[in-house]
This record gives structure tokens, sequence and C-alpha cells, in this order.
């Protein structure tokens, strides 16, 4: 990394980590094919819904694709969180973390490396879905342009916030939460807005929505698709939400290391 | 280990110390897993740590290598102290354990290519060429490592251990699941490495007849401190035991060494 000494910040240890994370995705074909499964699922299901209401609801009539978008940009949050936090419980099923922190690795340079692979993981997963969804139904949610890349970095961040956060419980309680890894980030889903806006929740919600940055992207994506405008406060307070979340996850995330090395846990994580 | 930690007086000098530990205790709750633990490991030497099981052994060796932060107390490795340098010593040391897995699913050449380059290894293919010879697992090394016996990978475990050409060695019984010819082979290579580099090997081991050969110090445990030390010879005089084994189990049975019977603790 440039500007920043080697023996505080290693690219080419990031790279390793980033290294043997690919060879795990090469190794097995069925990882390959789990990445892109469920986001192609999802996305045929909410096609076929869409098909459905495109004759028979207005609103959906309006912006045919807003049910696929919405599946999908949904789907970069849910990969860019398993990303992070399934990447990081391989480590504890092969009681690894012994060998890997008596090295010089550094529990940030973890953490950059597991950012990398999740983004890699979500571009094959959803990429493959958004692929597929141009011949079925004819729709491209890439013809929303420049705010989808905001979109999608938005999501991202926010997944690896999560991310962060399920993995520092993880390397806490063990395997014993293994399960908040996969279900957890569906606590948001209702609060999100993502199939439906905002101003539909009760109100007494809504406030719980703004706090949400998925709030502001799944407005913004609405926003592009009914009325061809990219709302920038919208994409500001994702923006600033995210820094924050990132903040927290991060720090939680290596506070978690260092109660891991006065518990003794990096020994016994994974039993 | 330096006269002041009781050593019997025929210790090599071998210049500055690898590894100095002083009044380090932890513990984890109410768990006293060690306490109040000072030695000084010479650079160069063979030293081994022998205890019964819960000892205090494997938390001393994590607490060398960062794994554990001690409750108390403090330690230098290579000169540095360990709790505020840690990353600018652990690329300078490694270590094996037949109780850490590497990664199940990537074969044997991955896991040490990504260890490779986790430690900053130049010319890697060289040396890991190099190291699968030493270790006898070229023909292992397209093989997932999940596919692997217990011996094999211990050794492969150990190839890991050297890739960096540690100046450090901790080693966690190195010669676990090893059969009496393969073992006695990696002991070699062991003390072959430790001739040719110069470096400080730590390992902690139940095979006495091991640690006779291999140590040229040994540190004794039990219930979390040091009980005794010295050299595999001297400890056997002084206990007026035949084999370091006998001497051991005085210890863990509470015998001193005037063969009288210890209060138990």
């Amino acid at each position: 990394m440039m500007g920043l000494p080697k023996h505080v910040f290693s690219g080419q240890r990031i790279g390793a980590m980033v290294l043997r994370y690919l060879y795990l995705l090469r190794g097995s074909w069925p990882r390959i094919v789990e990445q892109a499964y469920w986001p192609t699922v999802q996305m045929v299901i909410w096609g076929l819904v869409t098909r459905f209401f495109v004759t028979n609801s207005s609103w959906v009539a309006e912006a045919a694709g807003v049910l696929i978008a919405a599946v999908l940009l949904w789907d970069v949050l849910f990969r860019a969180q398993l990303g992070v936090s399934v990447i990081f419980m391989e480590e504890l099923f092969a009681r690894h973390l012994g060998h890997l922190f008596a090295s010089p690795l550094r529990p940030y340079e973890l953490a950059l490396s597991l950012v990398l692979i999740s983004v890699v993981r979500t571009c094959i997963g959803v990429g493959t879905a958004a692929l597929l969804a141009i011949p079925l139904y004819h729709y491209s949610i890439f013809e929303m342009g420049l705010p989808l890349l905001a979109f999608f970095t938005n999501l991202l961040i926010f997944g690896w916030a999560i991310g962060f956060g399920i993995c520092a419980l993880l390397l806490r309680y063990g395997l014993g939460v293994e399960s908040l890894a996969w279900a957890s980030i569906f606590a948001i889903a209702p609060v999100s807005g993502i199939y439906y806006p905002i101003a539909a929740l009760p109100e007494w919600l809504q406030p719980v929505a703004w706090i949400l940055p998925t709030s502001y992207v799944f407005e913004g994506m609405r926003a592009v698709l009914f009325d061809r405008h990219f709302d920038t406060g919208m994409f500001l307070w994702a923006v600033a939400l995210n820094v924050i979340y990132l903040i927290a996850g991060a720090a939680v995330f290596l506070r978690a290391f260092e109660h891991a090395r006065e518990r003794g846990l990096l020994l016994q994580a994974g039993e | 280990m330096s006269n002041e930690d009781g050593d019997d007086g025929t210790s090599r000098r071998l210049g500055m110390a690898a590894i100095e530990v002083h009044q380090v205790s932890k513990r984890f709750g109410e768990v006293r897993a060690v306490h109040g633990v000072s030695f000084t490991i010479e650079r160069g030497s063979i030293c081994a740590l022998l205890g019964a099981n819960g000892a205090g052994k494997t938390t001393t060796l994590a607490m060398l290598l960062g794994l554990v932060t001690p409750s108390t107390g403090s330690i230098r490795v290579l000169g540095h102290d360990l709790l505020r340098h840690r990353y600018e010593v652990l690329g300078r040391m490694n270590f094996s354990s037949p109780y850490m897995d590497l990664p199940q699913r990537l074969t044997v050449a991955e896991n040490l290519t990504v260890y490779g380059r986790l430690y900053g290894v130049p010319t890697l293919k060289k040396r890991l060429a190099e190291l699968a010879s030493r270790l006898e697992i070229e023909a292992l090394m397209r093989r997932e490592y999940r596919t692997l016996s217990a011996g094999q990978k211990t050794r492969v475990v150990l190839a890991k251990a050297l890739i960096n050409r540690p100046e450090v060695l901790l080693l966690d019984e190195p010669t676990a699941s090893l059969d009496p010819d393969t073992a006695d082979r990696i002991r070699r290579m062991l003390l072959d490495y430790q001739r040719e580099t110069g470096a400080t090997l730590v390992l902690a081991s139940h095979n006495m007849t091991e640690v006779e050969r291999v140590c040229d110090r040994v540190l004794m445990m039990r219930g979390g401190e040091i009980v005794d030390r010295g050299t595999p010879a001297g400890l056997i005089a002084r206990y007026g035991r035949d084999t370091l084994e006998e001497v051991f189990l005085d210890i863990a049975r509470h015998r001193s060494h005037d063969g009288l019977a210890a209060t138990a603790t």
C-alpha cells in the first residue's frame, strides 16, 4: 500500500488472504453455483410477480422493473454481509485463527481481505441474476446507469458494517451464533422499504427506517425508476449513515480481537 | 536459561536472549492458567516446556505468540516487547501445533503459498520445493489438507512453521501422530535446521525421550508455575533418576528431588 510502511499495512498480506478465499471458492463448484443460485431464484420469483402486477397494479405498471431492481439491490446488501461474515466463519470451522494470528497478519488486514472477497462474491451472485433478468424479463438493471453504482456501493458498505458486527459476535460467542450470520439481516428488511415506500410503514416505525442507509437507497432507487431523478439528498444521507455504521462495525470487529486475546478465544475458536 | 533462573551452571552462553519472560500470569476468569512465571531462553538454544495436561504449557506458548494477552508481567521476544511490538516480531517467529488446523479444503501447496505470502517469503516457489523435499511431502502438495492422515498433517504444519525460516520456532508436540521412523527423521530435520540457522526452538512435549535427545534446557511446569528447570541430564541427576520421564512423574506427583513426598497443593 502506497504511503504506508510495509510493516504496518501490507498489500501482500491482504493479497495472501484474498488468494486463500479465492482458492476456497475455486476449489468447490457448488460454492460458485450457490453464489448465484438464491439471487437468481429471487429474481425469477419477483420477475413473475412483476408480470402479474404490470397488468393488475398501476404502481408497478409505471415502472415495471421496480420489483426486480429491488430484489437485486437487496441481494447486494445480503451478499456483501454474507461475504464478510460467512467467509470469517470458514476460519472458525477450520480452527484456523490461531495460525493466522500467530503470523504478521493484522486484524484490519483480515477485515480488508474480507471486504474484497465479498465484492467478488457479490458480483458473481447478483451479477449472474442481473444478467439473466435481461433475456427472461427484458429488464436490465444496468440501464439505471451511474445511480446504480451509488446504490450498489452504499449497500455493499452497509453489508460490510453488519458483517463486521456479526464477525465480532462469532469471535465472542463462537459458532453458537452461526445462525445470526444468515438471519440477522432480515430483521431490517421490513423497515428498509425494499418493495414499498417508507411512507407505507406505520408512522411510529418510520423514524426507525430513516436511521438505516437502506431506506435512503431504496427510496432513491424508486425516485430514479419512477421520476427519472437521482435524489442527491437521499444519497448523501445514505453515505453519512454508512460512514457511521462502518466505523462502528470495524471498531467492534477490532475490539473483538483484543477481547479474544484477553480471553484466549483465538485458540479455542471453532470448538 | 540464565543462572538467576536457577540453571545448573552448564548452560551455553549464546549471546542475547531470544525470549525473556518476567513475572507473567494469566487468569481466565476464576481459572489461574499461569502464575508468576519468569524465564529466559538464550538465542540458539532448544528449550522444552514439560508438564502434565493443564500445567500451563499451551497458554505459555500462546502468550509467547501474542495469541493470548498476559494478565500481568512482560514478555520480550528478540529484544522487542511483545505486547507493544507484536507485529515487528511475529514475522521472525512461527509455530506448529497438532491442535490447530490449516484450511481443510485448500491443497497443501495452496496452504503453504498463502502462508508464504503472509510471511513475505522471497522466492516462494523455491522455498516450497525445499520444504517439500525436506519434510517428504512432495507427493502431498496437490492433495487437499482434509484428505491427509494425522501424521501427514503434522508434517505439513511443520512445513508451514518453517516457511519463513523463523528465528524463534515454537513447537507444540512436534512429533504427535508420527510413527517412530518419521518422528525420528523430523527430530533430525529440526536439529539440522537449528544448527544451520542458529534458531531458538521452544517445544512443549509429552515425549520425554524426545526432550532428552533434542533439548538442552527444560522448564518443568505444574499448576501454572515453573517448579523446576535445568538441563535434562542435570534434572535426572538432581532427582536421582535414570530418565527424564521418571523426573516428570516425580514432579507431576509432587515428589521433590530429595525423594521425599512434598506437600500436595
